[in-house]
């Protein structure tokens, strides 16, 4: 992109597609990898929505405690039945709502809690931006895992909503870092200072200006965070602290499974074998987002 | 200086509180711009005319202030005591600036009609339509063929030379009185530079526009400007009209820009330097800020602040010489060659 090419020669190049974003789509739809995690990703979500037409039986039936407890897997039932004789591929596919959902959703929270948190910051700077980041280095000091736990313990049962919140908000710390530090380098774009030269105001530079700078990196970071929230999830839930029964989560099929993990260890393998199907596209389309978007500021994974 | 003053910059002081201390970037600066004419503010790196340009919008950022006693007068309002919301009024709208990058000076993601099409739509509220196809109008203006076409692409698939075009579409879509141009030909070819300076005065010709030509470049002084204030230190250090400046210059630091600059049909000489750079804005020298680089420097030099001595009508030059002329002669007469030393190392020049 030199800026020396003689005046008026540049052939229109029609041919490409000029916007920004709609050449990162191009990008992303020849990386092969990211459609097949893609791919994956939308299988998931398909079957997670259709999944009371969808799963063979119903994830709660407990038709015979005795005589059906713990089937290795077989036609009838694929991935074998739990230790109440219920059927582990239907609580799979259930579980997937649960699973999927409260990551997706927490996600959202933390993207947005950080993006606002970071931009504050960053665009406003000087000393309310040193105390916001202080705020930001002690609540990270904390590791999120026993952050999680504690506040499970005194919050004694929450709905998933709850959980959503607790997630999303013991989440965003990292993405406001993101945010504040691409902000930092955006406000000092020169397109910046010629907007603000332009009689701009503070809210129109910052809609048009910095945010698009911003919004790739966020979005390549928080699809990197959904794999990560669904481990999370999941490990919450095996200590039973995350979803309660009777939801089905990936991380409570995997605690049923723990009771007998030598007999029957197809119930903790199958919902392992979903967590990590579901982690590995979730992070083949972070890749592929972050080569299309070409977002070299990354959090450290 | 017939016109009546449009612009009256008095005792401007931009300072830069750094961890390194005080940085008096811009430290008492005074000029005035009359209605329809080009002032010529030039100097080399670190001189002040850059942040003087950002003063005057007061786009200067945290830890640059604007020194209270300053004063910006334009269209009978201190800039400088404008609100937040007087001083975006008259940004883009009454004054408008051109910056030196055109690349990055336009926004990657947005095509350059919206880009054109978002001052008109700040200042005059116009709608989406009306603003778009005034900044196609805008285009045509500027001279880039097929607007129409041009309007919807994006910055990166147009030349240099189209984007300088752009960035001028949008300075003067608001027709505004006084256009700030912040080197805007250095990042060109020499053959689009060309180009650009002749459609700056062509618009400004057809509008009446006043225009602040910053540059480092003597030769684009030459072109567009009719009077020229020279900078040194943070500090105007000649000012005079054009025609006087490249013929008598008085100021040292003048005499050796123009020395620098190479000129056809004197090969066989080295091109004179200016020895030295300019002093950190943090521990500008006592006494005269140039006397370091100065083959006419003694001891008064180092002593008095040169104030601004009036060389003829509207010519003023701070240095001592103008006080002991016959020490210039002395000088001249003892190195025999240009007053800047002539050196063969490469560096330092304007």
């Amino acid at each position: 992109m030199a800026s020396s090419t003689p005046d008026g020669d540049r052939a229109f190049d029609r041919s490409v597609s000029a916007s920004p974003w709609r050449s990162a789509l191009g990008t992303l739809a020849r990386d092969r990898s990211a459609v097949a995690g893609l791919v994956i990703l939308a299988a998931l979500a398909l079957i997670a929505l259709a999944a009371p037409y969808v799963a063979p039986y119903d994830p709660r039936a407990q038709p015979d405690i005795v005589a059906l407890k713990y089937l290795s897997p077989t036609l009838a039932h694929p991935f074998g039945t739990d230790h109440l004789s219920r059927d582990v591929l239907s609580r799979i596919i259930f579980g997937s709502r649960v699973s999927l959902s409260v990551a997706f959703l927490s996600v959202v929270v933390a993207a947005t809690v950080g993006t606002g948190y970071g931009a504050v910051a960053g665009y406003v700077g000087g000393k309310l931006d040193s105390l916001m980041m202080r705020i930001v280095d002690a609540l990270l000091s904390i590791p999120r895992v026993l952050l999680l736990i504690a506040v499970a313990t005194l919050w004694n049962g929450f709905e998933l909503t709850g959980l959503v919140l607790l997630l999303g908000l013991t989440g965003w710390f990292g993405v406001s870092r993101l945010v504040r530090t691409l902000v930092l380098g955006a406000r000092e774009d020169e397109f910046v200072t010629a907007a603000r030269a332009l009689g701009a105001t503070h809210a129109r530079i910052f809609i048009h200006h910095i945010l698009p700078q911003v919004i790739s990196p966020v979005l390549v970071a928080a699809t990197l965070a959904i794999g990560n929230v669904i481990v999370i999830e999941a490990g919450l839930t095996f200590l039973g602290m995350g979803v309660r029964p009777p939801n089905a989560s990936w991380g409570s099929i995997f605690y049923d499974g723990m009771r007998d993990v030598a007999g029957a260890w197809w119930i903790s393998i199958s919902a392992g074998a979903a967590l990590v199907t579901t982690v590995l596209a979730v992070n083949l389309v972070a890749d592929g987002l972050r080569e299309a978007l070409n977002a070299r500021q990354l959090p450290a994974r | 200086m017939t016109q009546p003053a449009l612009l009256t910059v008095s005792d401007l002081r931009t300072y830069f509180y750094t961890g390194a201390g005080v940085a008096r970037a811009v430290d008492g600066v005074s000029f005035t711009i009359g209605a329809g004419e080009t002032l010529g503010i030039v100097g080399e790196s670190g001189c002040g005319k850059s942040v003087t340009a950002l003063s005057i919008l007061r786009l200067v950022q945290q830890p640059g202030r604007i020194e209270p006693g300053s004063r910006i007068m334009f269209e009978n309002q201190d800039l400088l005591q404008l609100d937040d919301a007087g001083i975006r009024r008259v940004r883009g709208n009454r004054i408008a600036m051109i910056f030196q990058e055109p690349m990055t000076a336009l926004n990657p993601v947005f095509t350059v009609g919206d880009q054109i099409a978002e001052v008109a739509r700040v200042h005059a509220s116009a709608s989406r339509r009306a603003a778009w196809d005034r900044a196609v109008e805008m285009l045509t203006m500027v001279g880039i063929p097929a607007p129409a076409e041009r309007a919807s692409q994006y910055p990166h698939q147009l030349s240099g030379g189209m984007r300088q075009r752009v960035l001028i579409a949008m300075a003067l879509i608001m027709n505004p009185a006084l256009v700030i141009a912040d080197e805007p030909t250095t990042a060109l070819d020499v053959t689009i530079q060309a180009q650009i300076l002749e459609l700056l005065a062509d618009l400004q010709q057809r509008l009446g526009t006043s225009i602040a030509m910053i540059t480092h470049d003597l030769g684009v002084i030459a072109e567009v400007a009719s009077r020229v204030v020279v900078m040194y230190g943070g500090e105007v250090v000649e000012e005079a009209r054009v025609e006087t400046l490249f013929t008598e210059p008085h100021h040292p630091y003048t005499e050796g820009l123009l020395h620098a600059m190479p000129r056809v049909g004197r090969r066989r000489e080295r091109l004179a330097v200016i020895p030295g750079s300019v002093p950190p804005p943090t521990a500008w020298p006592t006494g005269c800020r140039f006397r370091d680089r100065c083959s006419y420097a003694w001891d008064r030099c180092a002593r008095e602040h040169p104030p601004l001595y009036q060389i003829g009508v509207g010519h003023v030059s701070r240095c001592h010489l103008a006080d002991e002329p016959e020490r210039r002669a002395a000088a001249r007469a003892t190195t025999r060659s240009s007053p800047a030393a002539t050196v063969a190392a490469p560096g330092g020049g304007a």
